[in-house]
């Protein structure tokens, strides 16, 4: 019995420092970009910072404040995210509702549905889409960036799922009451339906805030950047002579790669708004997302 | 992808028995139609007219000429696909990277949940839970970043092999060893969010039966295989199903990012090469083929990602 006990606390001590291993492999790369950000730029282009900043300095975060096209691009995303929630939000909650009636009362349901599940299923892809925002006329517009996603199909199923699971007795005794649909809606479903709209529209956000890909696209002028497809564009010339040359070529290129701890401020400061919903996303997107789906 | 399917396939009910009841009111559907209206307006425009587009994939499509000014080439551009011997490259590397980083991302995903629920200090395990669930929620842009800091021939990794007395890796500019850095990078970004869905499976399997096994003298890692692994094995496989629909996008993100004309032998995928040729050379016809290819298999593996969820359990996706 003493020997099993013993072999259990070995196994539970190994247990407990891979855990531990593992979590630090996440944590350790992360929080480099936080020590350079803190660091002076020759320390950090010499590559000298490790864990902890070398000459503590803030000057990164000080010259960020005066950085004109940063904020710039950080209001594109800002602008981008709120529009692209509202339109999100709003259309999937309207168009989920009418979805969840039966054929008989609402002729041509299943239409619509099929219509929305072949949206999903198959698309045009990369080039076309392309056409499409040009010839509308949407290049270098902040609604090239919201528009083309403004419908996610998966979100209104999702949402239509959860208003199906919602007992009907609720919606008839607000019709008695003399209400209309989009007052059953707005009144009855929706505030019963929380954590679905929450996860939609976490969804959303942080769709929206890390999409570079459309703003390298649709903006041809770098001014007009989302923030992601600024921070890709500092850093797309370093990665390239990173990559490319010998470490003693790169040293002697000292004024570019001094940019290194201004860089990492840059984006630290432009994931400081996930951070913030961090709780949130924990609380919809990771607990909510398994309650009810393993059956006890 | 493979967990926003497991999402709406956990808000879908059992059976929709629900949806044929009748309500006692039957109303006019026009305001139905008029709710419907403008989520229809998003969807002809934003999907069904670029759908219409992919007619550019059979004609010498001129953005000036438009597309009733181009002229027809019928299956020219698909022809001349499946004779570039790239094609088979960048299918090859596509499906290579995609199936390394699923079977790979699954099975750390079931260790590091099982290895998990063993903790038993509630505050250490909240931490490390917080830590590892968080690179998923981060861009690509960002984590590139910090992945070239480290990768680099500067970068710390390198540091630590000279250290060792090992010779330094061009881990980002060798193609003998990048896909290996995409799989690993993207197993190190995941494996903690896809390991929520197998640690909520193991907390539903009954106590009893551990206990039952612990009677019998079963060991630890038995009792891992014989009754864990076993109880799992239903979410395993839905989720096997589910990434399925993975398979041809091997994450554009991630490779844009990080790749480079080095190593485009064996890190160029499907999404990276319509990107450059149709997009950037403006080959768009032959990037809209491409494309279109793309397109058909995709729409297969979500019918049969489907298809299983259904035959699994019984719920469906769509």
């Amino acid at each position: 019995m003493d020997n099993k006990n013993f072999s259990s606390r070995i196994r539970n001590i190994v247990i407990y420092i891979i855990v531990f291993l593992l979590g630090l492999a996440c944590l350790l790369p992360l929080w480099n970009i936080v020590a350079i950000s803190l660091s002076s730029g020759t320390a950090a282009a010499a590559n000298k910072v490790g864990l902890f900043p070398v000459d503590f300095t803030l000057v990164a975060y000080r010259k960020i404040i005066d950085d004109n096209q940063f904020w710039h691009s950080f209001g594109v995303s800002v602008i981008r995210v709120f529009f692209g929630l509202v339109l999100n939000i709003a259309l999937c909650v309207v168009m989920a509702y009418p979805l969840t009636k039966s054929k008989r009362e609402f002729k041509g349901r299943n239409i619509y549905m099929n219509l929305l599940i072949f949206a999903m299923l198959f698309n045009g892809g990369m080039i076309p889409n392309f056409i499409l925002v040009k010839n509308l006329g949407l290049l270098n517009s902040v609604w090239s960036l919201i528009l083309p996603g403004a419908l996610p199909i998966f979100s209104v199923i999702l949402v239509m799922n959860f208003f199906l699971g919602i007992p009907k007795s609720l919606e008839e005794a607000a019709f008695i009451d003399g209400a209309t649909p989009i007052q059953v809606l707005t009144r009855v479903l929706v505030p019963c339906s929380k954590p679905s709209i929450a996860t939609v529209a976490l969804f959303s956000i942080v769709g929206n805030w890390n999409d570079f890909f459309s703003g390298l696209i649709y903006m041809q002028k770098a001014r007009n950047y989302p923030i992601m497809t600024y921070i890709q564009s500092l850093q797309i010339d370093m990665q390239e002579m990173l990559k490319q040359t010998t470490s003693s070529d790169a040293l002697g290129n000292l004024t570019e790669l001094s940019n290194r701890n201004l860089n990492a401020a840059k984006i630290m400061v432009a994931i400081i708004p996930l951070l913030m919903i961090y709780p949130l996303l924990q609380r919809y997107l990771i607990s909510g997302m398994v309650m009810g789906a393993v059956k006890e | 992808m493979n967990l926003l399917l497991f999402i709406i396939w956990r808000f879908a009910l059992e059976q929709e028995e629900d949806m044929k009841t009748k309500s006692r009111l039957s109303r006019t559907g026009r305001s139905y139609h008029l709710m419907m209206l403008p989520g229809m307006i998003f969807l002809i425009v934003f999907s069904y007219i670029p759908m219409a587009g992919l007619i550019m994939a059979f004609q010498n499509f001129i953005p000036a000429k438009g597309f009733f000014g181009s002229e027809m080439v019928g299956l020219q551009h698909f022809a001349y696909m499946f004779q570039l011997p790239d094609i088979w490259k960048i299918m090859r590397n596509t499906v290579g990277i995609a199936l390394g980083k699923i079977i790979i991302g699954t099975v750390i995903a079931i260790a590091f949940s099982i290895l998990l629920n063993e903790i038993r200090i509630k505050f250490f395990k909240k931490t490390i839970q917080t830590i590892v669930y968080l690179p998923h929620f981060l861009s690509w842009v960002v984590l590139a970043s910090v992945i070239v800091n480290m990768f680099n021939l500067d970068g710390s990794v390198n540091q630590i092999l000279v250290g060792f007395g090992a010779e330094k890796i061009n881990f980002l500019g060798n193609y003998k060893v990048f896909p290996g850095l995409i799989v690993g990078t993207d197993v190190w970004k995941e494996y903690g969010y896809n390991s929520v869905v197998y640690l909520a499976a193991i907390t539903a399997i009954d106590p009893g039966l551990h206990e039952a096994a612990a009677i019998d003298g079963a060991s630890w890692w038995k009792r891992v295989w014989n009754v864990t692994i076993p109880g799992m094995m239903p979410i395993i496989l839905l989720m096997a199903a589910m990434s399925l629909t993975t398979i041809l996008s091997a994450g554009f993100d991630q490779i844009y990012n990080l790749y480079s004309p080095m190593v485009y032998e064996t890190g160029d995928v499907l999404d990276t090469y319509v990107y450059r040729v149709g997009l950037v050379g403006r080959q768009y016809s032959f990037g809209a083929a491409v494309g279109l290819l793309r397109s058909i298999i995709g729409m297969v593996l979500l019918l049969t990602a489907n298809g299983l969820t259904k035959k699994f359990t019984d719920r469906k996706i769509f």
